[in-house]
């Protein structure tokens, strides 16, 4: 049982929802310590591929993955569609032409989603950045696949430890993006970024059950 | 041809101001800016980017400047995207002084490799040097700058050019203090007048090639 074209194209509609009714707290959070943009940018993203979607829905959802890269790295105008583009179009190339994604591959597809992230921002674990959420949550969901989970259960377990990364970000002296600016100033605030990588793990974790 | 260079911008007026500038000192260099988002808000286009980057490749390639975070991360992602991309290159520097200093080199012929290290070392302080005895083998020319502005942008740009692939290494001396040829920053820092007596000083097979080139320019006081 594993997720189908159709199934990744639900989750990424869910995930659209859960970054329309956080965009507003997203903003905040970009305004305390960035430029604002966090929220609307992903949003527009997002948007973009709802639109996408209501084109026609790709036949594999390696194919959904890569509508989602191509959308994210046209639309989002800020640092989140490189990183997020970068770690949808890895993902997709993980998973190539599989017809289901199986918990092996989502988990492979995971980790080259976080790869790719790294890859692109140059971010390491502890530079309050979306690496912070994802890095624990790809050995989460890999920790909850050798233990026999189901997709939903792996997500879940990712999301959990996303949570508990993104909150970590408050105690960090954040080192890249437009944050690494204000040094010690940045410490107290939640990274955009994690947070929003904790929200859509999150969305996706909801739409598996 | 010459390198083409993309200036990618949060800021479409930035990126637009920025190429004209770079422009000035570089005409006929294809210098395209890339900023700010379709709908004229603050952001970085990755269509824009790849778009920009295709047009500014006449066959030697191009290389791309950025201003903060998502903008080098666009830039690489649109490199990636090209069909050769090896063709392009994004470098880290600094983007006002590194985008003239990488139009003078495109302008004066460089390859995009150059080009690149040419604003790459626009970020670290003009390499001016203390005076030398003049090694056996160089030779020199006094000449008396009798343009209005000196050794400023334009001219210092001018110069540049005016050496650039030529076989010579090349100093300019003003007082206690000479200036690589090759860096429009250094002899920009030199901080040459009008009426100043500068030397010029050549090492190489053309030596003498470089020394009548400058003398020319000063002579004909660039063409001001």
């Amino acid at each position: 049982m594993g997720c189908t074209a159709e199934g990744l194209a639900t989750a990424l509609r869910a995930a659209a929802g859960v970054v329309a009714e956080h965009r507003a707290e997203l903003i905040e959070l970009d305004r305390a310590i960035g430029d604002a943009d966090h929220g609307e940018n992903l949003h527009r993203g997002f948007t973009a591929i709802l639109a996408a979607l209501d084109a026609g829905t790709p036949a594999t959802p390696g194919a959904v993955a890569k509508l989602a890269a191509t959308t994210l790295i046209s639309k989002v105008g800020g640092a989140a569609g490189p990183l997020y583009g970068t770690a949808f179009l890895r993902a997709a190339t993980k998973i190539g032409d599989a017809g289901e994604l199986d918990v092996p591959l989502l988990v492979e597809a995971l980790k080259a989603a976080l790869e790719g992230v790294q890859a692109r921002g140059k971010a390491v674990e502890g530079d309050a950045t979306m690496v912070d959420a994802l890095l624990p949550a790809v050995a989460a969901a890999e920790a909850a696949a050798d233990g026999g989970a189901d997709p939903a259960a792996v997500l879940t377990a990712a999301a959990d430890a996303a949570d508990k990364g993104a909150e970590s970000t408050v105690d960090l002296v954040a080192r890249k993006g437009r944050a690494s600016y204000l040094g010690e100033r940045a410490v107290g605030h939640l990274d955009p970024g994690a947070r929003s990588t904790a929200l859509l793990l999150r969305a996706f974790a909801e739409a598996a059950r | 041809m010459s390198v083409g260079i993309v200036l990618v911008s949060h800021s479409a007026r930035l990126a637009e101001g920025l190429a004209e500038l770079a422009a000035q000192m570089a005409p006929d260099v294809t210098i395209l800016p890339a900023g700010g988002l379709a709908d004229g808000s603050i952001g970085t286009d990755y269509d824009e980017v790849v778009a920009a980057t295709q047009r500014a490749d006449s066959g030697s390639g191009v290389v791309l400047l950025y201003d903060l975070g998502s903008a080098q991360m666009t830039a690489d992602l649109a490199v990636e995207s090209l069909s050769n991309p090896s063709s392009a290159l994004v470098v880290d520097a600094p983007l006002v002084e590194g985008a003239v200093a990488a139009a003078v080199a495109a302008q004066g012929g460089a390859d995009r490799q150059a080009v690149a290290a040419a604003a790459a070392e626009a970020g670290m302080p003009p390499d001016l040097m203390p005076v030398l005895e003049p090694a056996a083998d160089t030779s020199a020319v006094e000449l008396t700058l009798t343009n209005d502005v000196g050794l400023h942008a334009r001219p210092a740009a001018l110069l540049v050019r005016s050496v650039a692939g030529l076989d010579a290494e090349v100093t300019v001396r003003l007082g206690e203090q000479e200036a690589d040829a090759h860096s429009v920053l250094a002899l920009m820092s030199l901080g040459a007048r009008q009426g100043d007596r500068v030397e010029i000083r050549a090492k190489g097979p053309q030596a003498a090639d470089a020394l009548a080139k400058v003398k020319e320019l000063v002579e004909g006081d660039f063409g001001e």
